[in-house]
């Protein structure tokens, strides 16, 4: 298994929206590429009919009744936004696609 | 951490404090803190004062809280001295103080994690183990320091500075829950919460002489701890004795309908078991399993000492001793670091400062709201969050998926099925909790592997679900304390407090004191 | 040197921007492929991971908790009437419900998503392989029967809506030009069922209509089950029509069709009635027909429909491929519906639509169009439940489909939204049956129901509008009427009985309608000598 690229590092860093500098680009790229060599060795482990585990105790179908509860009513919920405007939660504009 | 070194300090100890006045109240476990107040020997104000004249005196040192709710707290102590004086059932912990990781959230208080990102943020809404602490009658003291959001082993990666190891100030807590640990071993508090993702409770608590326990996986509420790794993260005691664990973990512990992976048992008589084991009860014949791949290699001399020590000692009980193997152990370190940034990348996703939080670059008002996301999360999140946050991007890219996050799960239940097969030989294995010492503060920093590498005893627990505590094993490498882990099968976690409570009295005779009292001590060897 | 940079980039779909194929040509040349993804908002009280309550129209951020929020430290738990709704509706469409599935978290960054990342069943949905079997209407005037096209469903599955957002201080109101943007969360969390359809293909020009006959049946199963409000205008119904093209093979071997290799497609979003289901179906169609005849490359992306100029514009590019990083979501469990539970809830599903429709048209004994225009009206439910209050199969529709249809329509509402019930309809009905009421005074007295003065009986008594059936009354009428027209009177005793309508004419005019007509015509008949 390959390591991992400063390129690969800004596209991932894109994913993750993290607007690495270029010297985080190199340190980063460096640190992880030694860290996935270091656990790489996973993919050879495990054999193609072992199930993978998704969560530790075996529970199935935990559900709650469809009972309201009350809303934490909009004062609390933007007592803590960077902005509000009209009862909502005011952002910066957003490009690339209409609501 | 990029730029600034962090420098050390002279080595110091904060020694514990005065047999006598205050000292006396500071010094005293939880359990027995309870009785008097319930006896009304001592007022839940004059216990609350107390502990924050203890911070006021040496938090300077240790930096164990990143705050301090000194009037909430004060105002709660003396509200459960009204109830109580009303004749109120005022509840188990009524008026005893504890301190809790900022990984929980709490209402009137900041959850920061120990990042730059949550900054101010007060939560509207208590954790369920804070609703709990509170129901209980604990009183709140503030919150304890952490590697930002609890990715570290030392508590050095925490935006607001590092927790220094009251045994000796210019060494590591050990992490990511270094401040409650470094909280208990000051005698700061006599209670405290800290949250486990692969060792977090538990090598903290190994390294500066204390008791931390993970419960089983479900078996305490995650609504309201924030999310590092959600199927690996859970929340549990930190303290200075095993009865005084096992009493905090069964006022925390629980069903919880607000989470879907909380157990519907019964929390279980863990007090109980801590008393009859503390009494001697039941070890002839308890099968005790060491780990072989968890001692050997990497594990300091001082460190293996001390834990052959605590394995002969529940030998000479009649124990039995069985030498057990889990060959898959060796690649849990590897499906760890896959598993957990993959979660955290998704978890961490949310702090995007549109809602709650930071919010950086929205001063120019053609910025996009994609801008803000990408430069306040540059600017909000440390080093390891950003590197961890990358990882776990590229583990579950597509393309990536199946070598990397989908082996980690099959890797995961080898694990498992590691810990059934040694089930059946063993009742509880046995193993050191951290394979050294506390390191020196600084000395990992750039080297994430390095640091990594010290999880690899705690973090099979957290992959499989199953219970682990972390109890004193004595002083080893450098006069620093060292722990030893007990691991029990999910939904045991009584067998871990019998078992405990059992290695805590044998060395407390052996010691004749606690072990916390050679803390600053000359003559410590 | 001339430089011109306009800062878009070009697009391979540029040779033929704004321009569109002749609908019959293009369908002559290419075939429409669909796929077709409907969005359904579950009627349940609650979100699908949190106790907030889910009423339409609330309070900007007043339905909302840390979970719905996405605040750090929540946690969800699934809505135990959503995870039925979704069994049901899985098994209403024939669907196969899955053993054992699992929620996903689908991670890319959106303001209008707390988490930043969409709880979803990704690979492992709750339902998959089935099917709706669609009546599509014959061509307008072809006198034809409608035709059934099977579409096979190829999975139903769980997921969670987004918050809403409000573009403020651009000019068009849209997110370009906008200096900021106001989030509500009160829609993020209420729950949704996606369902989509495997390739639809073999429909020809058929397409739109298929479309639009496919989001309208799905419409009536959902009503029927009772799970949704099913409204397209408020959004809790939303359709995505995907549309491909590929070259149509000449002559008529759907094997040789099928070989074809389908075209690059475009996913049309916002498409919220069923008439602009059909009409931006169509659009596409023509739309890409003139990017292929212009020699160019349709772009995979998804496409925003306007009602309002019948186009569709360019929204995000799909050229590539969104890493959206899914993987179990750690903090649900798994779901492994108990197969007796599962035919419990099998075995009460109610009649699929098109049996219920068959079988009310036999017993009402309609036409085709009868039936067609019930249906269309959106009475049948009404139709039944008057009927089941004791009224006439024929006066139930008269009036559902008659009066109060015309209202609905002029007041601009849904005909079940009128505030009339099947109950107090059905004692109208009676009324003129018994020959209390005509047919003008039944409609002046649901003008009174309809402004809320109360039962038939009442409004009737209130306002006195019985016919008038006392004879002794009438006969004086009658009377009066005939010795205030002698004329008249004589061609009738003459026997030309045709001139009696002027004598009734003036009886039901004196009597202010309120006579019985057929009544006032025996007694006119009977004092002339004529009865």
């Amino acid at each position: 298994m390959s390591g991992i690229t400063r390129d690969q590092v800004a596209h991932l860093a894109h994913l993750a929206r993290i607007e690495l500098t270029e010297d985080e680009l190199d340190r980063f790229a460096g640190q992880l590429d030694a860290v996935v060599d270091a656990v790489a060795a996973v993919a050879e482990v495990a054999a193609d009919d072992v199930p993978a585990t998704s969560h530790p105790v075996p529970l199935t179908n935990v559900t709650r009744p469809d009972v309201v509860v009350p809303p934490l009513g909009a004062q609390a919920v933007l007592a803590g936004a960077p902005a509000a405007e009209e009862q909502r939660f005011r952002v910066p504009r957003i490009l690339g696609e209409e609501a | 951490m990029s730029g600034a070194a962090v420098s050390a300090p002279v080595a110091s100890a904060v020694r514990p404090p005065a047999r006598e006045g205050d000292g006396e109240l500071l010094r005293s476990d939880a359990t027995g803190l309870a009785a008097r107040l319930a006896a009304g020997e001592v007022s839940a104000v004059e216990v609350t004062r107390a502990h924050l004249d203890r911070i006021e005196a040496v938090d300077g040192d240790v930096a164990a809280f990143l705050h301090v709710a000194a009037d909430q707290a004060l105002a709660a102590a003396a509200d459960i001295d009204a109830r109580r004086a009303a004749g109120e059932d005022v509840g188990r912990l009524a008026g005893v103080p504890v301190a809790v990781k900022d990984v929980l959230t709490t209402i009137g208080m900041p959850t920061t994690c120990g990042s730059r990102i949550l900054d101010g943020w007060v939560p509207p809404y208590d954790a369920t183990v804070v609703t709990r602490l509170r129901d209980a009658g604990a009183v709140l003291l503030g919150k304890t320091n952490m590697d930002e959001f609890a990715m570290g082993s030392s508590t050095e990666h925490s935006a607001y500075g590092p927790t220094r190891n009251p045994w000796a100030t210019d060494r590591v807590p050990g992490g990511s829950g270094g401040g409650s640990a470094a909280a208990l071993a000051a005698f700061e508090a006599p209670l405290g919460v800290g949250t486990d993702t692969g060792g977090s409770i538990r090598q903290p608590a190994a390294v500066t002489g204390t008791v931390g326990v993970k419960p089983t996986y479900g078996g305490v509420s995650r609504y309201g701890l924030v999310a590092l790794a959600s199927s690996l993260d859970q929340a549990g005691p930190v303290t200075r004795t095993v009865a005084d664990a096992a009493l905090l973990h069964e006022v925390v512990g629980g069903h919880d309908p607000r989470d879907s992976t909380s157990l519907t048992d019964p929390v279980g008589e863990l007090v109980g078991a801590a008393r009859r084991g503390a009494a001697g009860e039941g070890l002839a014949g308890m099968r005790v399993g060491v780990v072989r791949q968890l001692d050997g290699e990497g594990y300091a001399p001082g460190v293996r000492a001390r834990f052959a020590e605590a394995v002969e000692l529940l030998a000479a009980q009649g124990a039995e001793v069985v030498d057990v193997s889990c060959p898959h152990f060796a690649s849990a370190l590897a499906a760890y670091y896959l598993i957990l940034p993959s979660e955290a990348s998704s978890n961490l996703a949310r702090f995007d400062a549109m809602r709650y939080g930071l919010r950086v670059g929205d001063d120019d008002p053609l910025a996009t709201a994609e801008q803000v996301m990408t430069a306040t999360r540059e600017a909000g999140f440390g080093d390891e969050v950003k590197r961890r946050i990358i990882l776990g991007t590229y583990a579950l890219s597509a393309g990536y998926y199946d070598a990397y996050y989908g082996s980690a799960q099959k890797v995961r239940t080898l694990v498992q099925r590691d810990f059934a097969a040694a089930f059946t030989r063993a009742d509880v294995l046995l193993s050191p909790t951290a394979p050294t010492v506390a390191f020196r503060i600084g000395e990992k920093l750039d080297d994430p592997l390095a640091m990594y590498a010290g999880d690899v005893a705690t973090i099979p627990a957290n992959l499989a679900g199953v219970p682990g505590m972390s109890l004193p094993s004595g002083l080893a490498e450098d006069d620093l304390p060292a722990g030893v882990q007990l691991l029990a099968p999910a939904r045991e976690d009584a067998r871990l407090y019998h078992v405990g409570a059992a290695l805590e009295a044998l060395l407390l005779a052996r010691w004749g004191a606690p072990l916390l009292d050679r803390c600053g001590q000359e003559d410590s060897a | 040197m001339t430089t011109t940079t306009t800062g878009t980039e070009e697009r391979p779909d540029r040779v033929a921007q704004g321009r569109l194929v002749d609908y019959d040509d293009a369908v002559a040349r290419y075939e429409p492929v669909m796929g077709l993804e409907v969005h359904v908002e579950l009627s349940t009280a609650t979100k699908m991971f949190c106790g907030c309550p889910t009423r339409f129209g609330a309070e900007p951020n007043s339905q909302v908790c840390p979970v719905c929020l996405g605040l750090p430290g929540s946690l969800p738990v699934l809505n135990a009437v959503a995870l039925e709704s979704a069994v049901r509706i899985g098994l209403a469409l024939h669907c196969d419900i899955a053993p054992w599935c699992r929620f996903a978290r689908k991670n890319y960054f959106y303001p209008d998503m707390p988490k930043n990342f969409q709880t979803s069943q990704y690979d492992e949905p709750i339902a998959v392989d089935g099917y709706l079997d669609v009546e599509v209407p014959a061509p307008e005037g072809s006198g034809d029967a409608p035709t059934t096209v099977r579409l096979e469903i190829e999975r139903a599955h769980m997921e969670e809506d987004t918050g809403k957002s409000l573009h403020v201080g651009g000019s068009t109101g849209r997110i370009h030009g906008a200096e900021h943007s106001l989030v509500d969360y009160n829609r993020a969390g209420i729950p949704l069922i996606e369902i989509v359809t495997r390739p639809v293909t073999g429909t020809g020009a058929r397409a739109p209509e298929v479309a639009r006959a496919y989001v309208g049946a799905l419409r009536e199963v959902l009503r029927g089950l009772g799970v949704s409000d099913v409204r397209m205008e408020q959004g809790s119904l939303r359709c995505d029509a995907n549309l491909s093209l590929r070259e149509r093979v000449p002559g008529d071997d759907p094997a040789a069709q099928d070989a074809v290799p389908l075209g690059t497609r475009s996913e049309t979003k916002n498409v919220n009635s069923l008439r602009s289901v059909e009409r931006a179906v169509r659009h596409e169609v023509r739309r890409q027909a003139a990017v292929l005849d212009a020699g160019g490359r349709v772009v995979q992306e998804t496409r925003h429909w306007h009602e309002d100029t019948g186009e569709t514009t360019p929204g995000r590019s799909k050229e590539t491929a969104e890493d959206y990083r899914y993987f179990p979501e750690p903090d649900l469990l798994p779901i492994a519906p108990d197969p007796q539970w599962v035919e419990t809830l099998r075995a009460a599903l109610p009649e699929p639509p098109a049996v219920r429709r068959r079988r009310l048209q036999q017993d009402w004994a309609l036409t085709d169009l009868e039936m067609r225009d019930l249906v269309n009206a959106g009475a049948t439910d009404l139709v039944e439940a008057t009927v089941a209050a004791g009224a006439s199969p024929a006066a139930a529709r008269k009036w559902w489909t008659g009066d109060l249809a015309r209202r609905a329509n002029a007041s601009g509402s849904e005909l079940a939204d009128l505030p009339v019930t099947p109950a107090q309809v059905a004692a109208l009905a009676a009324l003129v049956d018994a020959g209390r009421l005509n047919d003008t005074l039944a409609r002046q007295t649901l003008d009174g129901v309809l402004a809320g003065e109360g039962h038939p009986e009442q409004v009737a008594a209130a306002r006195g509008l019985e016919v008038v059936s006392d004879d002794g009354a009438l006969g004086a009428a009658v009377d009066r009427a005939i010795a205030a027209n002698p004329d008249v009177a004589d061609k009738i005793r003459a026997g030309k009985v045709a001139a009696a309508g002027a004598l009734i004419g003036a009886v039901m005019k004196e009597m202010r309608g309120q006579a019985d007509a057929g009544r006032v015509r025996e007694l006119v008949l009977e004092r002339l000598g004529e009865g």
